[in-house]
């Protein structure tokens, strides 16, 4: 299984006190096509991120399913509670088995 | 009742139809972001929560890549500061250049690369991120000497009723700024916002892709992206907006 690293923007703060709660924005760049087939339209297959995981020190903290209705690059918040320093690793799964991942630090003191 | 106080009454029945007219009215041109719904508006401004900034990001990246890179002659992007303002200009050739345009000029001329292509997703990509650095900056264009042409021809194509629907672009942006059409309000129809982050389109997109979606409204004919017409309508847009800031990359319904 591949992993490709893929444009997105993870707005969170760098570094936090132990026990704050944390809120992380994220955008992804993707066009999450849909399936089309309809007399006269060109056939297209699939080719959504279909699941969105983040996991924090290793432990997973977010997980969400995305559906053909979500629009194109789309937007997720969440929070979490700053526990100790670690990295927060964001992994989406797309159609035909391909994962994309990034990363953020968070420091706590 | 004499006749100060008829004067008086007359004035205070009409002050709600002054007070619509001014908010719906002809007179002042008012930045795009006033006629954004709240959320939109606080979207515009916030980079996290923006998807116009994913091309922003590429754009910048693009700006460094390559041997012959745009940063190997304009230094840093920074350096790009209030130039998107002062766009459409007139450039030596006395061709009237969009800032795509001065963009793929400089790609083909200095660069010696292939033009990206109007509408494509690096030169979106570049526009938006040399945009970005004039954010904020009241725009300025260049309205006389070379430039009265082009922009005496974009007038005329403003003020010219057009299409099936037989519509001027000001019987919607001066005379009905403001009210509603098709679920958005009507705005001044200014090219501040682009390359703007439509929702519709769930894309960025350039000015002239707008123009066209107006054209369409209209059921006039669809110019081409970059055609000399649209062109000319950017700069005499520009030229409405003279004073208003730059608000590319903007977040359109």
């Amino acid at each position: 299984m591949r992993t490709v690293p893929i444009t997105a923007r993870i707005t969170m703060p760098a570094s936090a006190r132990k026990g704050e709660v944390v809120t992380v924005r994220v955008l992804v760049r993707h066009p999450m096509e849909r399936a089309a087939n309809a007399p006269g339209v060109a056939p297209t297959p699939r080719r959504i991120l279909h699941a969105f995981r983040v996991t924090y020190g290793g432990e997973e903290v977010f997980r969400m399913d995305l559906s053909p209705g979500v629009t194109a690059n789309p937007y997720v918040e969440f929070t979490t509670v700053a526990t100790e320093s670690g990295t927060l690793v964001f992994e989406w799964h797309e159609d035909g088995g391909a994962i994309y991942r990034r990363e953020a630090r968070l420091d706590v003191a | 009742m004499t006749a100060g106080r008829r004067a008086a009454r007359a004035l205070l029945l009409a002050l709600p139809w002054l007070v619509a007219g001014l908010l719906a009215g002809a007179a002042e041109i008012r930045p795009t972001r006033d006629y954004l719904s709240p959320g939109l508006r606080d979207a515009q401004e916030d980079p996290s929560r923006h998807p116009g900034w994913l091309w922003v990001e590429e754009g910048e990246a693009l700006w460094r890549e390559g041997a012959r890179s745009c940063q190997s002659c304009h230094g840093d992007i920074a350096g790009m500061a209030g130039v998107a303002a002062r766009y459409p200009a007139v450039a030596e050739d006395g061709a009237l250049l969009n800032l795509e345009g001065r963009i793929e000029r400089c790609r083909a001329r200095h660069q010696g690369a292939p033009a990206f292509g109007y509408e494509s997703e690096p030169l979106l990509a570049l526009t938006a991120a040399v945009a970005l650095r004039s954010h904020g900056q009241p725009v300025a264009v260049e309205t006389g000497g070379a430039a009265a042409p082009f922009l005496e021809e974009g007038r005329r194509f403003y003020e010219a009723r057009q299409g099936q629907l037989n519509l001027s672009c000001g019987q919607c942006h001066d005379d009905n700024a403001g009210r509603r059409l098709r679920g958005d309000v009507i705005s001044n129809g200014l090219g501040t916002g682009y390359p703007a982050y439509r929702l519709d389109w769930n894309t960025l997109g350039s000015l002239h892709r707008r123009l066209r979606a107006c054209s369409l409204g209209v059921r006039a004919e669809q110019l081409p992206l970059g055609a000399p017409e649209y062109l000319a309508l950017e700069l005499f847009l520009a030229s409405r907006a003279a004073g208003l800031p730059i608000e590319a990359p903007g977040l359109r319904r």
